[in-house]
């Protein structure tokens, strides 16, 4: 199946024994791409609607018009909203397993240590304080000046963080935590003075964006998203082996020829285009970069080599399964899918926090 | 040939080393001696790449200060005293990460190198689950693999081990010491960070002697261990003798009681 013989199975099965994962690395990456693809029909067919996904391909395959409340339903409505959550969860998934492997721990993720809190900034400065700019700017960069307004809150924020927690090439867990919680603050307060100054239709587009939502997913949004995610995810394999060096330490990776400069460079570029044009689009979603890559590491190892394709597509189906789940619970209504995240990552992580206790040296 | 000439290093306003001449020739063991705080493992760090130093160093004709990260890992292998691991590896994984920039990566290396530091089997354990002394013995056996031809394009490569035996009971030390002798013998270099001054007299060709972040001597295990010059360095009543067995090894003794 998928390409994967009964004979490869048996020999993931003894490798793994040998302490090769490589091959169980493989099959687990397949069954996250049946498991996407499972989720992405259900996607498409789940909603308050009773517009059915399977009448509609059946029209489609026979060659039949589909009426217009069908068409604007799946391919306006669902289909732009199941690329968004994909586009955000293999994102936010990807950046937390970048930044883990950066911070060498872990518990690093953006929304836990000031990273989601800062592209956030970002994000409101755009929106309450680019309506200042003069009009001819604002019609040129149009739907843009937002991501990359959260894409520069991220970075610098993710920069101060790294500066903050890390001397002499060893990062604190202590420092780091504590630091992104000061980092949270001073930028929620920022955000707050800002909020506070906005006018009616701005105070509007806060409300709906902070709620931590895919509700607003349009394909201009989807687009606006794009090119941030798709370079951060097109990005990541060649961090790989850099960072699966960086797990020995700093020394040990420039021992073995990792230029760790530049690799720390991009690694803070990746995370802060990535979380910023997420945040951007779809407001604070926290958990899935610290719950995707943990469970991955746990079913097929560190390597990120692996690590960080499973990542994308594993963060893709949960968040398109919790959106699922948001839309579904209080349906006709639904509820922001940041509840849905929180509420599965919360206990999550203090399982992680238990697990851990005695290696957690803080 | 590792030369390094009049090496000036200083952290945070703190100068660690000063003038510091030190050499070593492929082929041979080189083990670095002296008290805590003279300034040994510095050394290594600065000869590594690790510290930024002034002065002059070479390894084989290269400039230290304008060699390729790259180059030099496929030149050199560096052992540390301790590494900790950031995600949970298995034995196999992190010695794989040694061939990560390996001119010719071949995954059976990891057995063989496994199995030649005497952990064959292995492979399956995951790494923070080992003893210290295991740990480090996989670490040698990651860098081994790195540099696994001791003569490599018709140059020697290099070995820099930092306490390699630190951790280790006197089975294992010993053996970890033949590797580092073998690895000399088919025409590779081996620089070591010693405490322990009778293996020190058993492997080396040449012993290079630090105190407070200056080189003291450099010669061989007869010219630089004398009674009086390890007495003063160390800070302890010193008495050097020859081993009854194998003739002109000396070997040290510290002399608790008359201090």
């Amino acid at each position: 199946m998928f390409g994967v013989s009964s004979k490869d199975l048996r020999e993931a099965r003894t490798r793994g024994r040998s302490g090769d994962r490589a091959v169980l690395a493989r099959l687990v990456t397949l069954l996250m791409i049946v498991v996407m693809a499972v989720v992405a029909v259900a996607a498409l067919a789940i909603g308050a609607t009773d517009t059915s996904l399977w009448g509609a391909i059946g029209d489609i395959l026979t060659g039949r018009e589909l009426d217009n409340r069908e068409r604007i339903i799946i391919f306006d409505i669902r289909l732009p909203r199941l690329v968004m959550g994909m586009m955000v969860g293999a994102a936010l998934a990807v950046s937390g397993a970048v930044m883990q492997g950066l911070f060498r721990n872990p518990l690093a993720d953006p929304g836990l240590v000031g990273v989601g809190a800062g592209a956030g900034l970002g994000a409101i400065s755009a929106i309450v304080l680019g309506s200042m700019l003069p009009l001819a700017f604002q019609s040129l960069i149009g739907n843009w000046l937002v991501p990359f307004a959260a894409f520069a809150g991220g970075w610098l924020t993710t920069i101060l963080l790294y500066r903050v927690s890390t001397s002499n090439g060893r990062t604190s867990v202590a420092v780091m935590l504590l630091a992104g919680i000061a980092l949270g603050a001073l930028t929620g307060a920022l955000s707050g003075i800002l909020v506070y100054n906005a006018n009616d239709a701005q105070l509007r587009d806060l409300t709906f964006w902070g709620l931590g939502s895919l509700a607003g997913a349009t394909w201009t949004k989807v687009l606006v998203a794009f090119p941030l995610i798709a370079a951060a995810l097109i990005a990541a394999p060649f961090l790989a082996r850099g960072l699966n060096g960086l797990t020995l330490g700093e020394a040990a990776a420039t021992h073995l020829g990792v230029p760790v400069q530049r690799l720390k460079s991009y690694s803070i570029l990746l995370v802060a285009g990535a979380v910023g044009a997420a945040v951007a689009v779809s407001g604070g979603i926290g958990f899935i970069g610290i719950v995707v890559p943990h469970l991955l590491r746990l079913a097929m190892g560190p390597d990120h080599r692996y690590l960080l394709p499973a990542a994308a597509i594993l963060g893709a189906a949960l968040l398109v399964t919790a959106d699922i789940i948001a839309r579904v619970v209080v349906a006709p209504a639904e509820l922001p899918i940041g509840i849905v995240t929180a509420v599965i990552g919360g206990p999550f992580f203090l399982w992680i926090l238990l697990k851990n206790r005695s290696v957690l040296d803080m | 040939m590792l030369d390094a000439r009049g090496i000036d290093l200083s952290i945070r306003r703190t100068q660690i080393l000063h003038g510091v001449s030190f050499h070593a020739r492929a082929g041979e063991v080189t083990c670095i001696v002296g008290p805590n705080g003279s300034g040994k493992t510095t050394l290594l760090k600065a000869l590594t790449g690790e510290l930024p130093f002034s002065g002059d160093a070479t390894l084989d004709g290269q400039d230290l200060h304008a060699a390729d990260g790259v180059w030099l890992s496929q030149r050199r292998g560096v052992l540390q005293q301790s590494t900790r691991l950031a995600f949970p590896f298995t034995v196999h994984e992190v010695v794989r990460l040694g061939l990560l920039n390996a001119a010719t990566p071949d995954p059976s290396l990891v057995d063989a190198a496994l199995a030649r530091v005497g952990l064959a089997g292995f492979e399956g354990r995951f790494y923070h689950e080992l003893s210290g002394g295991e740990q480090q013995r996989v670490q040698l056996a990651r860098v081994l693999v790195q540099v696994w031809e001791p003569v490599f394009e018709g140059a020697p490569r290099w070995l820099f081990l930092d306490e390699p035996v630190s951790s280790l009971d006197l089975g294992h030390q010993l053996e970890v010491m033949d590797i580092a002798a073998e690895f000399a013998r088919e025409g590779g270099g081996v620089v070591a960070v010693m405490h322990d001054l009778n293996l020190t007299a058993m492997y080396a060709a040449s012993v290079a002697l630090m105190e407070r972040g200056r080189m003291v001597i450099q010669g061989t295990a007869n010219d630089v261990m004398t009674d009086e010059r390890l007495s003063q360095a160390y800070g302890c009543k010193v008495q050097v003798g020859l081993a009854p067995e194998g003739g002109a090894v000396p070997f040290v003794l510290p002399q608790v009681a008359s201090r």
